[in-house]
Formats: C-alpha cells, sequence, structure tokens
C-alpha cells in the first residue's frame, strides 16, 4: 500500500484528491486529506457579498462534502514537513508518513506584515475582502457608507485573483450610483504597478475603464504603513493617500509551516517546476494552487487547468515513467465591471489577455469586453464550481490556452 | 530584439531598454546604465546591485523588491533612497537584468 498526503482540501486540494481517486487503486493507494476546518468557502463570492450579488449562505458548504467517500479527511493543523523522512507533523502532536505529498494549502492575507494596518479600525474603516469574517465587515461598512474617500489599495503583488480589486472598484462605482452617494464619493485605485494592470493590452483596456468611471489610479505606491488615527496610507517614498474608508489587499503569503519545514521562498511559496508542479528540491513532493510560485495568476482557473495537467503527470510517474504533460500557464478570469457585465481574460505564459473572443462550446464570449453574457457565466460559475469543478467532473474547458478568437496586435516597432 | 550601443559596446536590449543578454554585463557598463537614468554609483548601491547578479545566478529571475529586502538584508526605505521612485526596476536596469516579473 502507497500512500499521498495532501495538505489542503480547497479548489486544489480537493479536484487533485478526487481525480487521483478515480485513477488509483483502492488496494494499492491509501489518500489522506488534511485540513484545520470543515469550512470550503466559494472564494469568489467574497467579493460579491458585500455587494449583495451573492448572499451570505451561498458561499460555505462542508469541505467533506466535497471529498470522496474513498478518501480520508483528517482536521489538524500542520505544523512541518520533514521532506528528507517523509513525514508530516501535525498539531496534535502525531506524524503522518507519505511516499507522495501535494501542497495545497494557498495562499494567507497577512495584515500583521504591515505596520499599522492592524490598528483598532480594522474591520471598521480599514478592510479586505479575501475572508469570510472580512467580508461580513466589509458588507456592513459598504452598507453605513454615505460618501467620502473610497480608496481601494494593494500593497505587493502577487495576491490571489489578482483582477479582484479592480472588480471591487467598478462594483463600488455601480454600488454607490445606484446608492445615491456616488457624487460624494472619491473612489481611488492605489497600486504598486505603474499601471491598472501588469500586461500591457488588458492595462490600457481596463485603465480605460477606471478613467471613464472616474476611478483616480495612485501607481507604483509601495505602503510603509497605515496611520489610522491620520486616516491616511503612507508609502516608501513619503506620499500619503487619504482614505475614508479603506479597502486593503494585505501582503499574501503561503502558509507558515511551509517556512517551518524549509520548503519555501521568501513568502512562502513552494518553488515548483512551471510545466510540472514538481518542488524542484523533492521530486515526491508537488505544490497545487496558490500555495506553489507558478509565474502566472493564482486563481481557481489556474488550479484547476494545472491539476487537470498534474494528475496525467502523476499516473505516468508513479509507474515509473517520464511525465509527458506540460501546463502553460493557461488562466481565464471573468472580471465583473458592475452593471450587469463582465469582462473575460484569457491568457497562459506566453500570451497576455487580449481582445477577441472566447471558443466555447455553447457560445463565444468576448474577451477584455463588458458584455451581459460574461455576466451571466460569470454567476453561473458557482454551479459550475461545486457540481462539476470540485467533484472532478470533465468541463468543456481545455486545460492548454487557445489563440482561436483573440486579436493579436502588431507589436511596437523600436526605433 | 534590439541592439544597442552603450559605453562603445554592442549590447542587447528589450523595448525598455533592459538587457536581455545578462553576461554582456560588468561594472564598467554599470556605471553608464547608472549614469543613464541619473544615478551616481556609490558603495551604497553596489551592495544591492551585487546582490541581484549573486542571486540571479542561482535562482535565474530577478529578484523583487521583497527578496533583496528579506534575503538580500537591505531594508526596502534605504532602496527607495538609492534608486528614487522605482527602485526594482532601477535596480535590475543598471545590474544587467530583466525587471522583476510584473506578478499576474
Amino acid at each position: 500500500m502507497r500512500t499521498l498526503v495532501i495538505l489542503g482540501g480547497g479548489t486544489a486540494g480537493t479536484m487533485a484528491a478526487n481525480k487521483l481517486r478515480a485513477r488509483l487503486a483502492a488496494e494499492e493507494w491509501q489518500i489522506i486529506v488534511i485540513d484545520k476546518d470543515d469550512n470550503h468557502d466559494y472564494q469568489p463570492a467574497y467579493l460579491f457579498v458585500p455587494f449583495g450579488i451573492n448572499k451570505v449562505k451561498q458561499v460555505r458548504k462542508s469541505r467533506r462534502s466535497f471529498i470522496d467517500d474513498g478518501i480520508e479527511v483528517r482536521m489538524a493543523d500542520i505544523e512541518r514537513v520533514d521532506a528528507e523522512a517523509r513525514l508530516v507533523h501535525l498539531g496534535d502532536g502525531s506524524e503522518l508518513g507519505y511516499d507522495y505529498l501535494i501542497m495545497a494549502t494557498g495562499t494567507t492575507p497577512r495584515p500583521d506584515q504591515t505596520p499599522g494596518m492592524l490598528g483598532p479600525e480594522w474591520r471598521k474603516s480599514v478592510h479586505e475582502f479575501y475572508t469570510y469574517d472580512g467580508m461580513l465587515a466589509l458588507k456592513k461598512s459598504l452598507k453605513d457608507f454615505q460618501g467620502g474617500r473610497l480608496v481601494m489599495h494593494i500593497t505587493e503583488l502577487p495576491i490571489k485573483c489578482p483582477v479582484a480589486p479592480l472588480e471591487f472598484v467598478m462594483l463600488a462605482d455601480d454600488f454607490l450610483t445606484k446608492k445615491g452617494v456616488r457624487a460624494a464619493t472619491e473612489i481611488v485605485y492605489v497600486t504598486p504597478l505603474d499601471g491598472a494592470f501588469t500586461k500591457p493590452v488588458a492595462s490600457r483596456e481596463l485603465g480605460h475603464h477606471l478613467s471613464t468611471r472616474n476611478i483616480k489610479v495612485e501607481p507604483d505606491f509601495m505602503i510603509e504603513s497605515v496611520d489610522q488615527e491620520a486616516k491616511v496610507i503612507r508609502s516608501y517614498d513619503e506620499r500619503e493617500v487619504a482614505y475614508d474608508l479603506l479597502v486593503t489587499v494585505p501582503l499574501n503569503m503561503g502558509a507558515d509551516y511551509v517556512a517551518a519545514s524549509g520548503l519555501g521562498d521568501e513568502l512562502n511559496y513552494v518553488p515548483v517546476d512551471k510545466h510540472t508542479n514538481q518542488s524542484t528540491a523533492y521530486p515526491n513532493i508537488f505544490a497545487l494552487g496558490d500555495g506553489s510560485n507558478l509565474p502566472t495568476s493564482k486563481a481557481g482557473s489556474v488550479a484547476h487547468f494545472s491539476v487537470e495537467v498534474f494528475v496525467d503527470n502523476f499516473c505516468e510517474l508513479i509507474e515509473g515513467r517520464p511525465m509527458t504533460h506540460s501546463f502553460d500557464g493557461h488562466a481565464n478570469c471573468f472580471v465583473e465591471s458592475g452593471n450587469g457585465r463582465a469582462l473575460l481574460l484569457d491568457f497562459n505564459y506566453e500570451t497576455e489577455p487580449l481582445t477577441g473572443h472566447f471558443p466555447l462550446p455553447v457560445g463565444p464570449m468576448s474577451l477584455l469586453k463588458a458584455t451581459r453574457a460574461n455576466h451571466v457565466g460569470k454567476l453561473a460559475f458557482r454551479h459550475v464550481y461545486w457540481n462539476v469543478l470540485l467533484p472532478g467532473r470533465p468541463l468543456p474547458l481545455h486545460a492548454e490556452m487557445s489563440m482561436l478568437g483573440k486579436r493579436v496586435e502588431p507589436q511596437p516597432v523600436d526605433a | 530584439m534590439p541592439t544597442t550601443t552603450i559605453a562603445g559596446r554592442q549590447i542587447d536590449v528589450d523595448a525598455e531598454g533592459f538587457l536581455t543578454q545578462p553576461d554582456q554585463w560588468d561594472e564598467d557598463l554599470a556605471l553608464t546604465l547608472a549614469a543613464n537614468i541619473g544615478i551616481t554609483l556609490t558603495d551604497a548601491h553596489w551592495v544591492p546591485i551585487h546582490f541581484l547578479r549573486k542571486d540571479f545566478e542561482t535562482q535565474k529571475e530577478t529578484a523583487t523588491l521583497r527578496r533583496v529586502s528579506t534575503v538580500g538584508g537591505i531594508p526596502v526605505k534605504e532602496l527607495f533612497v538609492l534608486f528614487p521612485g522605482k527602485p526594482a526596476k532601477k535596480m535590475s536596469y543598471i545590474a544587467g537584468l530583466q525587471k522583476p516579473k510584473g506578478c499576474v
């Protein structure tokens, strides 16, 4: 009997567990999933609940109920992985041996890493929307908001779902307009990047969406501290941005046990081969989902596509064959733009998000353009997530990105 | 890839002027690159530049500002003083490396 231990029962861990259970013989392979609690949240809803687009009760379900019966699920904190001894040390003092290990413990907002962020105004006038509690607190503050300076701020990249802060300001514009306080509100988007987004075409298209909504961008802002008394955020180069309501994306970091195990980089992400998700240090360890250092978006779509490639590779590896499948960095993200419309981004390691159409069996969706079809697609995805994606059922989306329908712009000519 | 002449040498650069061949770099070239963006290199400047070069040898990619600070031990505040405005971009430009990946 061989043992596969999966640390983390989120999107990547659950999908990998279910898909592998279907492929690995029960009399030869034991699969164990470890997580600290039984709460599986549909995380895109963290952004929607504060605006009333999703209901609170639509967010959370039982983790166990999405994991196949042939998989053992244990609730425990993870202390440390001893990769040489192939052992996981758990918080209850027990240890667990493995033949193969999947680290899928994601990324977590760390407001403690920025001086002043966790002051007395945390979850009152200073918020984040990447946790269940943060979502609830922000919902209340937005309901009570009567105008002033609303500042959306990003601490540092990489962050989970890098388009979410853009969605937040566009949804806030829509929400505050309907609430009748938009005219009394200044919305400011503060980013460490030099524009609205990282990649040129998307930055231009999304930047246009912000300017038409009268949302000001404050670029190249590296935060040093939050001053909750003066209600300003300060940068290392001594700029100040004043706020009445601050919504920040705190520094994102991988789990602390990753650092304690000596398996992480400076942000506790596990260095992996970007085409196979295999640890660069130990061939029997893989990192899936947001907790790896893959140079692409930390997003559910990346977890989904890379897990599909991983499962095929893993089945080859355990039979002693070379891994022949390669993940191309494929990500696609819906970007809610308010007024019942959304944009769609589709890209990989080599190709930046472009304009054009996204080929789908159910009909084309527009890329980088706000349409109702994209919005309907995004809302429908919650059902797809619970009922198709997590159980590991096939979806008509290819792991490998397609250039079909994409508009390739001429490259700038150098002088 | 375009080629340009810097300090009398043929150098391969990208559209923004960052070197694409790190092995074409040496300390003499760094002086010229720094001067191009209005920086006169002092001993304090050389510390992060040498860190970036050394780190690149093992990591095969340019260290982020956080990595220079946490692994290289140079406070971010100091990097902003040495390379005003955009330290990550300016340091990597002078060190003859690609700018750190703007994470997607």
